[in-house]
C-alpha cells in the first residue's frame, strides 16, 4: 500500500453555515456563511487559495455542474475550482481533492467547500429524480428510506434479533440525536425526543417510521487545508492532521454477484480497513475517541458501528441500547446531532462532520464539548444505497497524535 | 405427426372485484345495477395490461416446453394497449422466443380471438402461439363495468402430440351492431338488449352454430363440451337449445368469477375446458362478434397425458377486492391527488431499451464462462470477485427460475399507483440477484427467504408521451389453489 497522507496535510480552518430550512437564503449565502468562518480561523486572503474543491448534489448552472458557483459566490482569485459528485459522500470527496493537491506540493492551501440548497424543491425529503438510462428500465425507484429500511430485515434475519429489539435499538440512536442537537444552535432540529415518540411515529418505510430518518437541510460547510509546516508558518501552534482519508466505491458485486446478505455495509468495511490502515490505527475501539457517522437513518448508523469495527458483529444494536454511543458513553457518536439533527445538505454532510470533529479536538465545541479530550476522530460519509454505494472515511487528530 | 392443439393456458388477474362493491358505490345513480350485483369479476392490477397477461398466459401454456419451435405469434385484443407497436412482439420479447418468428396483432371485434386460433389452425407449416388478453375499460355505474373481466389465454397450435385436433370450422360475417368502440373512444356504446340477445345471439349466433354442425356433420346430441362465451344469462342456453345439444354440457361462462373477458373469453373456456376433457370427445367453441365463427375439435388420447390443473389454479388465484375507489384509479377513471412525487418524467430511451432489450424485456442474465457466476444485468467485465473474466457472458434466461427474498421493505415514501410499495433483492436459485419490486403482494406475506418468481409487468407510465415501460417483478409464490384463505 502507498504510505498514504497521514499528518502531511493540516486544518488552517473550518467554518460551517446554521443548517435548516434556510428559507430567505440562496446557496451564495450559505457558502459565504461558511467561507467567512473559515477564513477567520484560517488568517489568510482569498488571493492565497491555490485551488478548491466544491462538491454539491443537486444544483447546476448553464449547461450542468461546474466549478462556477463557487468561483462567483466567494470571488475567488480565478483559482481553479473543481466541482465533485459522490452522493452524499460528496463533501468528504471535496476534501480529498483539496489534501491530495496540498500533499503533492501542487497547492500550499486549498479549499473544499460543500453546499446544499435543497428546500427550493417542494419536497419533503429528496427530489423524485430519473436515476438514468438502464436503471430506470431495470432498477427499483425506491426512496432514500425505503432503500436503506431493508438492513433491517436482513440484519434481523442474520444476527437473529427481535423486531422490537432492534426497534428499540433504531430509536436509540434517534433520540440520542436528537438530545446532541439540542446543545448544537447550528442545528437543524434542536428538540429533544423520547422513545415513545420514536416508536408510534408514522411508518415512512417499513420498519423506518419518522423518526428513524434524517430530513434534509440547507447548508455549506468549509475546509482550508495547507501543509504542517505552513500552518505553522502562519502562526498556528495546535495543528490538527488528516490521519486518512479514504473511499471505498462499489464495484456491483452486492447487488450483482453473491455473498452480500444485506445486512452490512461492505465498502464501509473496505474503506475502514485502508483508514485504520493509512493512520496506523490497530486498536480501533482505544484510540478513535469520537466518531460521526453517516446516520441518514437510525439503522444505518446501528449498523455501521460494526462496519468500523467498534461494534462486534450482530452486537452494534446492544452497544447502542447500553449508551455507549451518547453523548456521555465511551465513543461518542454524533455528538452534534448528525445528519439527524444538525441536518443534511447533501454536498455539506461531509465537512460538516469534519467540522465538528475539528472543533471537538482543538476544544472549541461549546456547551456540547466533550470533557475528555478527544486525540483522533472518525467521520463516516455514505452515499448511495446499501447495495450499492460510496463510504468515505476520514480520520483527523492532532499533529503528536 | 398429428397438427392441432399441443398445449393449454390461462391467465386470470388476482384481484376479483365484488360486484356488490361496484353496486354499493353506484347504487344511488344506477339502481338496475342491483340485478347484477352478485359474484366478482377479475381485474388487472395498475401493472397489468393486455401484453402482461398475455405473457403469463402463455407461459403458462408453454411451462417447460423447449421454445425454440415456435415460428409463429399471434395476440389478439381489443384492448391492445398499443395501436402502433406490435404488440404481440413485446410478448414475443418476453417470453424470450427467436428472432425468427412470424408474429401479429389481431383486433377489430370479439371474434378476433377465434378468429387468430382458426388462422393458426389452418397453417399446418408452422407452430402457433395463439395468445388472446382483454382488458376492457368501461364507464363507471355502467351494465359493462359489472359484466366485463380481465384475463388472458394461450394455444400453442403445431404438429406433434396433439391433445385436439381441428375437425370443422365455419364463419359468418355480419355487421350486426349490438355495441361498437370506436378507436378512440374509451368505453363500449351499445343498443338495446331484448335486440342484441333475440336477434343477434339467437337468431345470428345460435343459426351459424345450427349451420355449423349441419356442416361437420356432427349430431348436436353428440357434442360433449359447448363453449358459448357469453356472460348473460340464459344466453348459452339457447345456444345449445337451437342446434340441439344438451344443455348439461355446456361449459361455464366464468361470469360470476371471472367476467366477461372479450376476445380472450373463447380461449379462455376452451382452455378450461381442455383441462377438464377427456380423449375422444368433441368440443365446439363459439366466437361471437359482428359474426360467427364456430370451431369443432376432437380431443386425443394425449389430452390423458398432459398436466392438469393449470388453468385451474389460475383460475383460483385470486384476493377478493371490495375498494372500488382503488379500483377506478388503477384504470384510470378517477384520479387522486398524486403527489408531487409522481411528477417524476418517465422517459424511456428507446436506444438503450432496444440494445438491453434481452435484459429488460427477456430478463436474460449473463453466466460467466470461466468462473460460472450468473448475473443480471450481463457487463462486459464479468461481476465475479477477483476473476477479471473480460467478454465471458453467455445468455443466461432468469425468468422461469425460483427466486427467494434476501431484503425486502415498504417504502410509504416513493411513488406508486398502489402504495406501499413493496420491493427488495431476490437471488435466484442457482446464482443471480436483483432489486425488484414486488407484484400481487401483501404485507404479511414477505420475508426474508420467501419464495418468489418472476412475473412481467407494467413498469412505469410515461404519461407525457403514453408510453409504457416492462419489466419483471417478483411475486410471493403462494399455496396452491383451494388452501389459500
Amino acid at each position: 500500500m502507498a504510505k498514504g497522507i497521514k499528518d502531511r496535510v493540516a486544518i488552517l480552518g473550518m467554518g460551517c453555515s446554521k443548517f435548516g430550512e434556510r428559507w430567505n437564503d440562496d446557496a451564495d449565502t450559505l457558502m459565504v456563511e461558511a467561507f467567512l468562518e473559515a477564513m477567520v480561523d484560517a488568517g489568510i486572503e482569498t488571493s492565497q487559495i491555490d485551488a478548491a474543491w466544491l462538491s454539491v448534489a443537486f444544483d447546476a448552472v448553464n449547461v450542468g455542474p461546474s466549478g462556477i458557483p463557487l468561483g462567483i459566490a466567494l470571488r475567488l482569485d480565478n483559482a481553479p475550482v473543481t466541482k465533485v459528485e459522490n452522493y452524499c459522500a460528496s463533501g468528504t470527496e471535496a476534501l480529498r481533492g483539496a489534501v491530495y493537491a496540498v500533499a503533492s506540493g501542487a497547492a500550499d492551501i486549498a479549499l473544499a467547500l460543500g453546499v446544499e440548497k435543497l428546500k427550493d424543491t417542494g419536497y419533503g425529503g429528496l427530489p423524485a429524480r430519473t436515476r438514468g438510462t438502464m436503471f430506470d428500465m431495470v432498477g427499483v425507484n425506491g426512496s432514500a428510506p425505503g432503500n436503506f429500511a431493508q438492513l433491517a430485515g436482513a440484519y434481523r434475519a442474520r444476527h437473529g434479533v427481535s423486531p422490537m429489539d432492534l426497534k428499540r435499538a433504531m430509536a436509540h440512536v434517534s433520540v440520542k440525536s436528537h438530545a446532541n442537537g439540542v446543545k448544537n444552535e447550528k442545528a437543524h432540529l434542536r428538540k429533544a425526543i423520547d422513545m415513545d415518540t420514536v416508536l408510534n411515529a408514522p411508518m415512512i418505510a417499513e420498519p423506518l417510521g419518522l423518526f428513524d430518518c434524517c430530513g434534509v437541510s440547507d447548508g455549506a460547510a468549509c475546509a482550508i487545508v495547507t501543509t504542517p509546516e505552513i500552518a505553522r508558518s502562519l502562526g498556528k501552534s495546535d495543528i490538527i492532521t488528516v490521519k486518512a482519508l479514504q473511499i471505498a466505491v462499489s464495484n456491483g458485486w452486492e447487488l450483482q454477484g453473491s455473498g452480500w446478505d444485506g445486512s452490512y455495509f461492505h465498502t464501509t468495511r473496505r474503506a475502514a480497513a485502508r483508514a485504520y490502515d493509512e493512520a496506523g490505527i490497530t486498536r480501533p475501539t482505544e484510540q478513535i475517541s469520537l466518531m460521526e457517522v453517516h446516520d441518514c437513518f437510525s439503522i444505518t448508523e446501528l449498523v455501521t458501528m460494526e462496519d468500523l469495527f467498534i461494534s462486534e458483529e450482530g452486537k452494534g444494536w446492544s452497544d447502542v441500547l447500553s449508551g455507549r454511543f451518547d453523548a456521555d458513553g465511551e465513543i461518542p457518536c454524533q455528538i452534534d446531532g448528525g445528519l439527524k439533527c444538525f441536518g443534511h445538505p447533501i454536498g455539506a454532510s461531509g465537512l460538516r462532520m469534519i467540522y465538528e470533529n475539528y472543533l471537538q479536538l482543538l476544544g472549541r465545541a461549546g456547551p456540547r464539548q466533550r470533557e475528555k479530550a478527544p486525540v483522533m476522530a472518525l467521520t463516516h460519509n455514505l452515499g448511495g444505497m446499501p447495495n450499492q454505494n460510496v463510504s468515505a472515511i476520514s480520520i483527523i487528530g492532532h499533529a503528536d497524535a | 405427426m398429428t397438427f392441432g392443439i399441443l398445449d393449454f393456458g390461462a391467465y386470470v388477474p388476482r384481484r376479483r372485484l365484488q360486484r356488490n362493491a361496484i353496486h354499493g358505490a353506484n347504487g344511488w345513480f344506477a339502481g338496475g345495477l342491483k340485478g347484477l350485483a352478485r359474484g366478482e369479476r377479475a381485474v388487472a392490477h395498475w401493472d397489468e395490461d393486455v401484453i402482461t397477461m398475455a405473457v403469463e398466459a402463455a407461459r403458462n401454456c408453454l411451462g417447460a416446453r423447449d421454445r425454440t419451435s415456435i415460428n409463429a405469434l399471434s395476440l389478439a385484443s381489443t384492448s391492445h394497449p398499443f395501436a402502433d407497436r406490435q404488440n404481440a412482439v413485446v410478448v414475443k420479447e418476453a417470453l424470450n422466443l427467436s428472432d425468427a418468428v412470424g408474429s401479429s396483432d389481431a383486433s377489430g371485434g370479439l371474434r378476433a380471438g377465434t378468429s387468430a386460433l382458426l388462422a393458426a389452425l389452418l397453417q399446418p407449416d408452422r407452430t402457433t402461439l395463439c395468445a388472446a388478453a382483454e382488458k376492457r375499460l368501461a364507464r363507471p355505474a355502467s351494465e359493462n363495468e359489472m359484466l366485463f373481466g380481465d384475463a388472458a389465454a394461450a394455444l400453442l397450435v403445431g404438429s406433434g402430440d396433439v391433445v385436439a385436433t381441428l375437425v370443422g370450422h365455419h364463419s359468418v360475417a355480419t355487421d350486426f351492431v349490438d355495441h361498437f368502440r370506436s378507436s378512440d373512444a374509451a368505453a363500449d356504446y351499445g343498443w338495446e338488449s331484448r335486440w342484441v340477445r333475440d336477434e343477434g345471439y339467437a337468431k345470428i349466433g345460435a343459426g351459424a352454430l345450427t349451420a355449423a354442425l349441419g356442416k361437420f356433420g356432427i349430431a348436436g346430441e353428440k357434442v360433449d363440451h359447448l363453449i358459448v362465451p357469453v356472460t348473460l344469462r340464459g344466453v348459452p342456453e339457447i345456444f345449445a337449445k337451437k342446434a340441439g345439444v344438451r344443455p348439461e354440457v355446456l361449459c361455464d361462462p366464468l361470469g360470476a368469477t371471472v367476467g366477461d373477458s372479450g376476445a380472450a373469453h373463447p380461449l379462455l373456456l376452451l382452455a378450461a375446458t381442455l383441462e377438464r376433457a377427456e380423449p375422444g370427445q368433441t368440443i365446439v367453441l363459439v366466437g361471437y362478434g359482428q359474426g360467427v365463427d364456430v370451431l369443432a375439435f376432437k380431443t386425443t388420447a394425449a389430452l390423458a397425458g398432459i398436466e392438469r390443473g393449470r388453468v385451474a389454479a389460475a383460475l383460483a388465484r385470486r384476493v377478493a377486492e371490495d375498494n372500488y375507489l382503488r379500483h377506478l384509479t388503477f384504470t384510470g377513471a378517477l384520479r387522486y391527488e398524486l403527489g408531487m412525487r409522481a411528477e417524476q418524467d418517465q422517459k424511456t430511451a428507446l436506444t438503450a431499451m432496444y440494445r438491453n432489450r434481452k435484459a429488460v424485456l427477456g430478463l436474460v442474465g449473463g453466466k460467466c464462462s470461466k468462473t460460472g457466476t450468473v448475473q443480471f444485468p450481463p457487463s462486459d467485465i464479468s461481476v465475479n470477485r477477483n476473476e477479471q473474466a473480460v467478454g465471458t457472458q453467455e445468455d443466461y434466461p432468469l425468468a422461469d427460475i425460483p427466486a427467494r427474498i434476501l431484503t425486502f421493505t415498504a417504502d410509504a415514501l416513493t411513488f406508486t399507483p398502489d402504495p406501499p410499495n413493496r420491493y427488495g433483492m431476490v437471488e435466484f436459485e442457482g446464482g443471480g440477484r436483483m432489486m425488484a419490486e414486488f407484484a400481487d403482494a401483501d404485507g404479511d406475506d414477505i420475508e426474508v427467504g420467501r419464495e418468489m418468481r418472476m412475473v412481467f409487468r407494467i413498469k412505469a407510465i410515461d404519461e407525457l408521451r403514453d408510453f409504457k415501460r416492462y419489466f419483471w417483478k417478483a411475486e410471493p409464490v403462494r399455496a396452491p389453489a383451494g388452501k389459500e384463505s
